[in-house]
């Protein structure tokens, strides 16, 4: 964790308080989502408590065009931006460790790391090892031929290392959350609490507007849109990974080994949330650019366009290797693909993925203070 | 052409002096609109979107700018419907006999019989008209609940309200024009032909074969306040909407409409001094005033700030301050009350003892410790419960202070300023069954129409009764457009 606060940060823990005040005496928005009764139950908003609100709103932005205090109205209170600037801020101050965030935390160097070093890092490596020949050949769809241009020991041992950092970073990453937004140590380990947390995650509660009607994004109109790209995105990361653990299931336990037949459950699993997961980037990058600018974060922009691109270059590479993976091109497919999916799991930490390790973190809190309450 | 109102009041006044009104203005519009709305809030809404549903053309004319639109509707939250057993989100039921019984109470019996019936019975088929227009509904939920019963609460409030009706209407085709005043109304033996609007700096003339006014009262015209209430005025804070001139509301007088409503009375709160001067709204409100005591500026108290629950007080005390030298007030809890009602927008002054208080507001610390003083000995012991009208009393104090009266003792010391807030004005103009204006002769008017604030006075003689105000809005405003696509198309 950085120990010195940014001056954005304290310009903008001074506007979420007085955004606050202003809301904690009106309540109107008190409907649509879990921020305004979590407001309602405190007097004061410290940098804690600001935190943890903004972190707890999914920026359905129905509060602005709601709100009778918005542009022009002389108090100009912006509620939705003013969340997303605290949420970006939160993204850097609990990242772990803090100074990569510094690097890998900016969309430049996150999509260099991705996109060209990363696979060129593939490519040269089985270029070194195994060989011109073997890298352009075309190749049968027979178990193993992945690995006659990557050794299964470097793709096992590549990926589980990074695997590993990542867990470990996304564990601090929600530790420092909980502390940060004053929780004692493992009081988040709370099962009921919990549960109704990945409920509420799952089905994104809190992009329904309240009624279930939707919500104000891209524009004033409720809409179930964005909740839809995000489940298909979600859902289809999901079933990708399920696919991947599957795979290593297979081969590490049972011996059986990639690529597998069109109709395995791996490659079924696979395509299925490949599909997901071009339909959702890109259906979230197409609200995007068609949003109401005046809720939005223009500073959190580039980051979040930087982390759809990458699972779309990620389901994008997954199928075409599936689509080609007879072919001579299989070999540089694969190391574009691979540098991609290590690419994406580098800068998960550091990149737009964290909202979600926050997001569930402030709905347990949640669920655990109107419990308690 | 010749028009027989001008108008001239407050912006008008002055406006008028620049303004050649004589002058044939400069732009004639082709189109004649079978319906003109003026005004832009709920009830002018609820009428166009009426008016164009039974197949008139419709002009919307509103004063304010698109981000600013709506009156005083964009301060509301809720309205009031009578129903006879749980419906959607109302819980219970509400008769219409109750419903009836608690306007009675509020308006001390100032309220057109006829008109009031017709307007409860018609609320409890407001909700599902309004569903139809996109608004849409909540639970009553934390510091409402009291009013579950009787109050349809509106999703993310008033303006969310009015943003759907704004998209319905243009999705219908009702055309809007926004920082459109209207000016002058051409209304000659009881029948509108023509409106005077000023917009883009140029006036121009608006023909349409009906006018629906819905356009408010005239809490945002100071010099018409003051005509009213004198040099006190100035030290007003509007919380309602800074478009509510009142101009088509004089104007209509000026054509020889007759009135309803107290002209001298409006619904006033006590509201934090430190609001804005206009449109503050809902947050300007402090809730404290039956937990402390409420002194002047020479540190008196001056009423009982315990009399009743303050939903049904809150409304008395706008009148009280008004009527106290300098029109400001401040009250004052301790560390007791800390917390047991909705943080007022403002902090509160705060210091360690009462002669450091007074200092910060400008009392005279002597006078306020007698006052306080006063006040802590005559506190019977008793079981503070807010929730209830307690046992907590004082004894041979006067004014007294009925309920929740604990010394204050605990520091430290908490002042919230508070200055008269009005919302709205009393003042309207008489219409009838059909939302028809009533000339001076009692006849209806041909084609003139009134809706919502403008005309609320026929049924809120005096008080108000939560939500009471858009229950008006949305049964004048679909009457009103209706009958006007009647007069049009027969």
């Amino acid at each position: 964790m950085s120990t010195v606060d940014s001056v954005p940060l304290l310009q903008l823990l001074k506007d979420g308080e007085r955004a606050m005040q202003i809301c904690n005496a009106c309540r109107y928005c008190e409907g649509f989502c879990a921020v305004f009764p979590a407001m309602e139950r405190r007097l004061s908003f410290s940098p804690k408590d600001l935190t943890y609100l903004a972190n707890l709103c999914h920026d359905c932005r129905e509060c602005l065009y709601s709100c009778q205090y918005a542009p022009p109205h002389e108090f100009g209170l912006n509620l939705p931006k003013v969340m997303a600037g605290l949420r970006r801020e939160t993204y850097r101050k609990f990242a772990w460790p803090s100074f990569v965030v510094n690097i890998l935390g900016q969309t430049g160097p996150a999509l260099v790391l991705s996109l060209l070093l990363s696979p060129a890092l593939f490519f040269l490596g089985m270029f070194v090892f195994h060989g011109p020949g073997a890298v352009f050949s075309a190749h049968s769809v027979e178990e193993g031929s992945f690995y006659r241009v990557l050794s299964h020991g470097a793709m096992v041992g590549g990926f589980g290392f990074v695997g590993l950092f990542v867990l470990v970073a996304f564990a601090m990453e929600f530790r420092n959350f909980w502390r940060g937004t004053g929780g004692r140590a493992d009081s988040w380990l709370d099962a009921r609490a919990m549960g109704r947390a990945i409920r509420d995650s799952l089905n994104l509660r809190y992009l329904g507007g309240g009624d279930d009607q939707g919500c104000a994004y891209p524009d004033e109109r409720a809409s179930s849109t964005r909740r839809w790209y995000h489940h298909l995105t979600f859902y289809g990361f999901s079933l990708c990974f399920a696919s991947t653990t599957l795979a290593a299931i297979y081969h590490n336990f049972l011996g059986w080994k990639a690529p597998y037949e069109l109709m395995s459950l791996p490659v079924v699993l696979g395509v299925v949330g490949g599909l997901g997961l071009v339909a959702g980037p890109l259906g979230l990058l197409r609200l995007k650019s068609i949003q109401d600018p005046e809720p939005a974060d223009p500073l959190q922009r580039r980051m979040d366009i930087a982390f759809l691109v990458l699972l779309l270059l990620t389901s994008g590479t997954g199928l075409l290797l599936l689509a080609l993976r007879e072919t001579a091109a299989m070999g540089v497919i694969l190391a574009v693909h691979l540098g991609v999916v290590m690419g994406l799991f580098l800068t998960m930490p550091y990149g737009k993925f964290v909202h979600g390790i926050y997001r569930f973190g402030a709905l347990i809190r949640f669920a655990k203070e109107e419990r308690e309450s | 052409m010749r028009l027989c109102c001008l108008l001239n009041v407050g912006r008008a006044s002055v406006a008028s002096s620049i303004l050649p009104w004589s002058f044939e203005p400069t732009m004639h519009s082709e189109i004649i609109y079978d319906v003109l709305v003026v005004g832009g809030g709920n009830a002018a809404l609820c009428a166009a979107i009426s008016a164009r549903l039974t197949g008139s053309t419709v002009l919307v004319l509103e004063a304010a700018p698109q981000a600013l639109r709506g009156g005083n509707s964009r301060h509301t939250r809720n309205l009031r419907c009578m129903h006879e057993g749980p419906a959607d989100l109302l819980t219970g039921s509400y008769p219409l006999s109750e419903y009836f019984k608690d306007l009675l109470q509020v308006t001390g019996g100032r309220t057109n019989e006829k008109l009031a019936l017709m307007t409860l019975r018609e609320s409890s088929n407001c909700q599902e008209w309004m569903r139809q227009k996109g608004v849409r509904f909540q639970r009553a939920l934390g510091g409402t609940l009291h009013l579950s019963r009787t109050n349809a609460f509106f999703l993310g409030g008033g303006k969310a309200l009015l943003n759907a009706y704004y998209r319905a209407a243009a999705a219908m085709g009702v055309e809007i024009e926004y920082d459109a005043e209207v000016r002058g109304l051409d209304i000659r033996d009881g029948r509108f032909h023509s409106a005077t609007v000023l917009r883009d700096g140029g006036t121009r003339t608006v023909r349409a074969r009906a006018l629906v006014a819905a356009s408010g009262g005239y809490q945002g015209n100071l010099e018409w306040l003051k005509e009213v209430w004198g040099d006190a005025a100035d030290n007003f804070i509007i919380r309602g909407t800074p478009y509510d001139t009142g101009t088509v509301l004089r104007g209509l007088m000026d054509c020889g409409v007759k009135t309803a409503g107290d002209p001298a009375q409006c619904h006033a709160v006590a509201v934090d001094a430190r609001s804005p001067r206009f449109d503050g709204g809902i947050v300007t409100r402090v809730d404290c005033v039956s937990l402390g005591i409420v002194v002047n500026r020479d540190a008196l108290r001056f009423y009982d700030e315990g009399e009743d629950f303050w939903p049904k007080r809150y409304a008395v005390w706008g009148r009280l301050i008004a009527e106290q030298p300098d029109q400001i007030a401040h009250a004052i809890i301790d560390a007791k009350s800390m917390g047991l009602f909705v943080p007022p927008l403002y902090p509160p002054h705060q210091a360690g003892s009462l002669p450091e208080l007074a200092a910060l507001l400008t009392l005279a610390p002597e006078a306020l410790e007698r006052t306080v003083a006063a006040f802590n000995a005559s506190v019977q012991p008793g079981t503070f419960d807010h929730a209830v009208l307690d046992d907590n009393k004082t004894e041979g104090l006067n004014p007294p202070k009925s309920h929740w009266a604990r010394p204050l003792d605990t520091p430290p010391f908490f002042a919230y300023p508070l200055r008269p807030g009005i919302t709205f004005t009393y003042l309207g103009v008489e219409v009838d069954e059909k939302a028809r204006v009533v000339m001076k002769d009692d006849k209806p008017a041909e084609n003139v129409f009134a809706a919502g604030e403008i005309m609320a006075g026929n049924i809120l003689g005096q008080g108000y009764l939560a939500g009471i105000g858009m229950t008006i809005g949305t049964v004048f405003g679909r009457i009103a457009g209706e009958e006007a696509s009647r007069v049009v198309h027969g």
